[in-house]
């Protein structure tokens, strides 16, 4: 009698599956357009999908999409980009100096729990209804979240590395820019893809506040009038700057992080 | 077999070292020579304190008491006297291995022709020449400690502080790496401490073999083999005695640390 060895291994690695992902939205949409069509969803709680596509549309070609993305984008970028320059530099004093840490890592856990959009009053009072205030409260929501994640980063770097470093006799320069920074450089960029998605909610924020024109907002605005496909078509545009951030950084991670194994 | 000696030449000196981690006393007076040109390997049970020696002996960390001196100076062209081979190699993931040899060459201005002429010269020794584009995580075990090994040539030093450097390889590839240090040694001597808790390995590579008891570490007894190492081959009766001697003074010290581990 023989029976043969049943397999039972396998399995709990992820593997790429490529398209599911859009299935699923194209699901989605397709139930959405679906039922409001079918009077099943009634088009007060949910707008239908292709309204949304032809409000878009008409955005589009009415030259207001542009109109509203330029400023939207130069807020994110500028704020964004002052947030995770000011939080990588302070997360790396606070991984390589004892005193930094311990005088700063209090300051960062108190404001990291404190909702930013609260603070936009003051950020008005101490920069103006202008651009400022709004950078600075994009930049500031995104300092937090990168200093943090790059401080633990820095924490990880393999201390065997840096013996060997000191060992050879290296500047302390060069153990920081040669081990410590490329080393900390995986933790950093999974830091940078939570802050720039905070970056994009904390827009909607900093344009609640005397902004004209911006994908905020427009959201804002729709949203008062319970004007549904307007909003959506906004949200829809927020969602797909998520999407380019995170593929942005997958690009750059693939780049720089090739030596991983 | 008088080797080669560069001159001038530099010993290293154990004089007097105690060490402690907070209440453990680890290491008690150790006094030893570390003459140049010779291979000492120090072996004893695990937790006898023989890694935290050689880091005592590189500046890694400061004894408690006693101190380590640098007797002669340092060869010509000599960038780093004391350098280190480490047990997991230390290799810069993110640096292809030609990389990881320059990066101990580039703090000491020396110009981008003559840096890439000594990283040419040490990967030839270790055999790497073609690998130089590779990333450590597309290298074995062996070749890793083969980098490794080369970038320690690389600076030229007077004494290289091996921590277990084949420990974390396969038996086949110890064979493979042996042969190279023997076959490096033999065409140019250089001054080594070996720290291992391989007696074949010792009984191969040592001149001088220090045995230390187990924590805290004294030590126990010095063997010198006088055979040269190019003619201790695998298996040989002399070697296979002087390993038998020291597993002799070894065994009852490594059980007791053995069982000592149980109810620390």
């Amino acid at each position: 009698m023989s029976e043969r060895v049943t397999f039972r291994g396998g399995g709990f690695t992820p593997e790429r599956r490529r398209g599911v992902g859009l299935v699923v939205f194209v699901l989605l949409i397709a139930m959405a357009e679906w039922g409001t069509r079918t009077g099943w969803i009634t088009s007060l709680t949910l707008p239908r999908p292709s309204d949304v596509a032809l409000t878009f549309g008409e955005l589009y070609q009415s030259g207001q999409l542009f109109n509203h993305l330029v400023p939207s984008l130069t807020r994110l970028v500028v704020g964004a980009a002052l947030g995770a320059t000011a939080g990588i530099t302070v997360g790396v004093l606070i991984g390589l100096f004892s005193l930094v840490r311990a005088g700063l890592v209090p300051l960062v856990a108190a404001i990291f729990p404190i909702p930013k959009i609260a603070l936009l009053p003051l950020f008005v009072i101490w920069f103006g209804i202008d651009e400022a205030s709004k950078y600075a409260l994009i930049a500031f929501g995104t300092f937090t979240p990168t200093v943090v994640a790059t401080y633990g980063a820095v924490d990880n770097v393999d201390r065997t590395l840096i013996r060997m470093g000191q060992s050879f006799g290296l500047s302390w320069r060069s153990i920081v820019w040669k081990i410590v920074l490329p080393g900390a450089m995986p933790g950093i960029l999974s830091g940078l893809r939570i802050s720039l998605t905070i970056a994009i909610i904390l827009l909607v924020a900093a344009e609640m506040l005397g902004a004209e024109y911006g994908i905020g907002a427009y959201i804002l605005n729709a949203g008062s009038l319970y004007d549904l496909e307007r909003l959506f078509a906004g949200v829809v545009i927020l969602s797909v700057l998520g999407v380019i951030v995170s593929y942005g950084i997958g690009m750059v991670e693939k780049r720089l992080l090739r030596w991983r194994v | 077999m008088p080797p080669l000696l560069r001159s001038p030449t530099l010993d290293l000196r154990a004089r007097n070292i105690h060490h402690q981690y907070g209440e453990t006393e680890v290491l008690r007076d150790i006094s030893l020579d570390f003459p140049s040109g010779r291979i000492v390997c120090i072996v004893g049970p695990s937790g006898c304190g023989k890694s935290t020696l050689l880091r005592l002996l590189g500046g890694l960390e400061k004894p408690t008491a006693g101190e380590v001196l640098q007797l002669g100076a340092p060869p010509a062209g000599c960038l780093n006297p004391l350098t280190y081979i480490f047990q997991d190699f230390a290799l810069l993931p993110w640096r292809t291995v030609e990389g990881n040899v320059s990066l101990v060459l580039e703090d000491h201005g020396l110009g981008a022709a003559e840096r890439a002429q000594i990283i040419a010269d040490v990967l030839v020794r270790t055999k790497l020449s073609e690998f130089r584009a590779a990333l450590p995580k597309q290298l074995s075990g062996g070749m890793k400690q083969r980098v490794a090994i080369a970038r320690a040539l690389a600076v030229n030093p007077a004494v290289m502080l091996m921590d277990e450097p084949l420990s974390a390889l396969d038996a086949q590839t110890r064979e493979l790496l042996m042969d190279d240090l023997v076959g490096l040694w033999t065409r140019a001597p250089f001054t080594a401490v070996y720290v291992t808790h391989n007696l074949a390995e010792a009984v191969r590579l040592g001149h001088q073999i220090v045995v230390l008891s187990r924590r805290p570490g004294q030590v126990r007894d010095v063997v010198e083999i006088d055979l040269p190492l190019a003619e201790r081959a695998h298996g040989d009766a002399m070697l296979e005695r002087q390993q038998q001697h020291l597993w002799g003074l070894m065994r009852d010290e490594a059980a007791a640390a053995d069982a000592e581990l149980l109810h620390v």
